[in-house]
């Protein structure tokens, strides 16, 4: 039994250690030209402007049932007035973030890591390298950098329309008017509740791009094995994205004190 | 002949994956403007080869010569160059499945050429025309036939009119008649424009048609050269046993 587990402790830490240089060589291959514009943009495109109406909906309905659940909580102590500003920090400092990011390695993770599991087993990798072009540059690095551009974005329409949401929550069940609801949002959030929390997705982003792009674009075994790079993509990303989060969290506390406030 | 008369030139080459030895110091040489087929079974690393000599794979031991420059030692990013003067048709045809079948053709000219997009265009359609597909501009390869696929993915191969092109199994899985036009449009390329070919195939007609030199792989090893008149002359039993089941099918 110990070795079993020693055994996949050892696996674990070898595919966490390749994975690790795969994103380093990615870093690496971003910072030399030639710069692959044309395919990050349309990266962008694909992995951003197309995941919008998603983290609108998903925004829109965290933002309503945050807003319920924190009237039923603040509503015993009186404290109702609290809620937009309740809503509007946790929105921006914690679930924006995360929860953008666990969509995002759903909706492009699982895509990334099937895409490019597809081209490698059905040889269309092996044919851009045919064609003398760098598959890694073009394929990888255009994805992780796309992935690290557009998640601080999405971050921010995730938690913008958390935050509208929640105030049509609020004016149904309240009658609290827009202006109000936007004064009390507003008032007690800083700078540093805003920047370090959305730059941090940067980090996840960079996360989701690396490790899809990691199991696409080593994929083996045919149409199962593109099966296994999708499903894997999404779960290895989620629960590295939630475990960053705790770190990153605790770094951000550690350096921005005065965010807690 | 001199070396430079010799394109491709493989020296003591041996490649394994896990314990299996593929090629074990092989050893050959393709003239230039010849037709060179590669024959032998299933896994007897023919495709490997192939892939050998565009530096998709690396090989453990041995030198490959393409134009007289080693690959082998070449970096990834000193490849390119090389690449650009060789066309590699894939057994899969390997086509990019989210594009049409004439930005395909475009992708190699776009990436390497300082053509303007009109002429890029009007370059595309021509190198369709020549296998035939100049009505397919827009179509996605996966509404092609599978010689549809093949003679797409050879205009791609041929974009960049590059004086090697390398010819993974071009009959497979395709019927006879469809065969034997890829056949005929390699060999159009062999005489009127001085192709080298280097085609990997199981179909020995085809290999009779097409081919100047024939090679036969074995476990690993060369087990025969020559033309085919000569192949179908040798004592080796497993020569004489392929030369004969090609003839009969």
């Amino acid at each position: 039994m110990f070795e079993f587990i020693s055994s996949q402790v050892v696996v674990g830490l070898a595919w966490a250690g390749e994975v690790s240089l795969f994103g380093l060589r990615a870093i690496r291959e971003a910072l030399r030209p030639p710069y692959e514009m044309r395919e990050l943009i349309r990266q962008v495109y694909e992995v951003g402007w197309r995941s919008v109406p998603l983290i609108t909906v998903a925004g829109f309905a965290v933002g309503i049932v945050m807003s319920m659940h924190s009237r039923s909580s603040l509503e015993r102590f009186g404290a109702e007035a609290m809620i937009p500003t309740v809503l509007a920090l946790s929105m921006v400092r914690e679930i924006g973030p995360l929860v953008a990011a666990l969509l995002v390695s759903g909706r492009v993770g699982a895509g990334i890591g099937a895409e490019l599991g597809g081209m490698r087993v059905t040889e269309q990798i092996d044919a851009l390298e045919s064609l003398a072009v760098d598959s890694f540059k073009y394929l990888v690095v255009t994805r992780v950098m796309a992935c690290v551009i557009v998640q601080p974005i999405l971050t921010t329409v995730m938690s913008f329309t958390g935050i509208v949401g929640g105030y049509l929550a609020e004016t149904v069940i309240s009658g609290l008017s827009f202006r109000l609801y936007f004064d009390r949002a507003f008032s007690s959030m800083e700078f540093v509740d805003y920047i370090p929390a959305t730059l941090n997705t940067m980090v996840f982003g960079f996360i989701i791009g690396t490790v899809s792009s990691y199991l696409g674009y080593n994929t083996k075994g045919g149409a199962e094995g593109v099966g296994r790079a999708s499903t894997l993509s999404v779960v290895l990303t989620s629960i590295l994205l939630i475990v960053t989060n705790v770190v990153l969290v605790k770094i951000i506390i550690f350096l921005f004190p005065e965010g807690l406030g | 002949m001199k070396d430079n008369q010799f394109v491709i030139r493989l020296e003591q080459v041996s490649k394994s994956f896990g314990n299996k030895r593929v090629l074990d110091q092989v050893s050959f040489r393709v003239a230039r403007g010849s037709a060179f087929c590669i024959l032998g079974r299933s896994g007897t690393g023919k495709s490997v080869t192939l892939k050998l000599m565009i530096g998709l794979i690396r090989p453990e031991q041995g030198k490959i010569f393409i134009a007289d420059q080693e690959i082998t030692g070449l970096e990834s990013r000193e490849l390119p160059p090389v690449r650009k003067a060789v066309g590699f048709l894939f057994q899969s045809a390997a086509l990019f499945d989210s594009i049409s079948v004439g930005e395909n053709v475009a992708f190699p000219l776009r990436r390497h050429t300082n053509k303007s997009e009109k002429e890029i265009q009007e370059y595309a359609h021509k190198k369709l025309e020549q296998v035939g597909l100049e009505n397919e501009y827009d179509r996605l390869p996966a509404d092609l036939s599978g010689g549809m696929r093949k003679r797409a993915a050879l205009a791609r191969a041929l974009a960049l009119d590059p004086p090697i092109l390398l010819v993974d199994e071009p009959s497979a899985g395709l019927d006879p008649i469809t065969s034997a036009e890829i056949d005929n449009l390699l060999l159009r390329l062999n005489s009127e424009k001085d192709t080298t070919l280097v085609v990997v195939t199981h179909n020995i007609p085809s290999a009779r048609r097409i081919g100047d030199e024939l090679l036969v792989l074995h476990e690993g090893h060369i087990i025969a050269q020559g033309t085919a008149n000569e192949l179908d002359q040798s004592e080796h039993k497993v020569v004489r046993e392929f030369m004969r089941s090609i003839q009969a099918g």
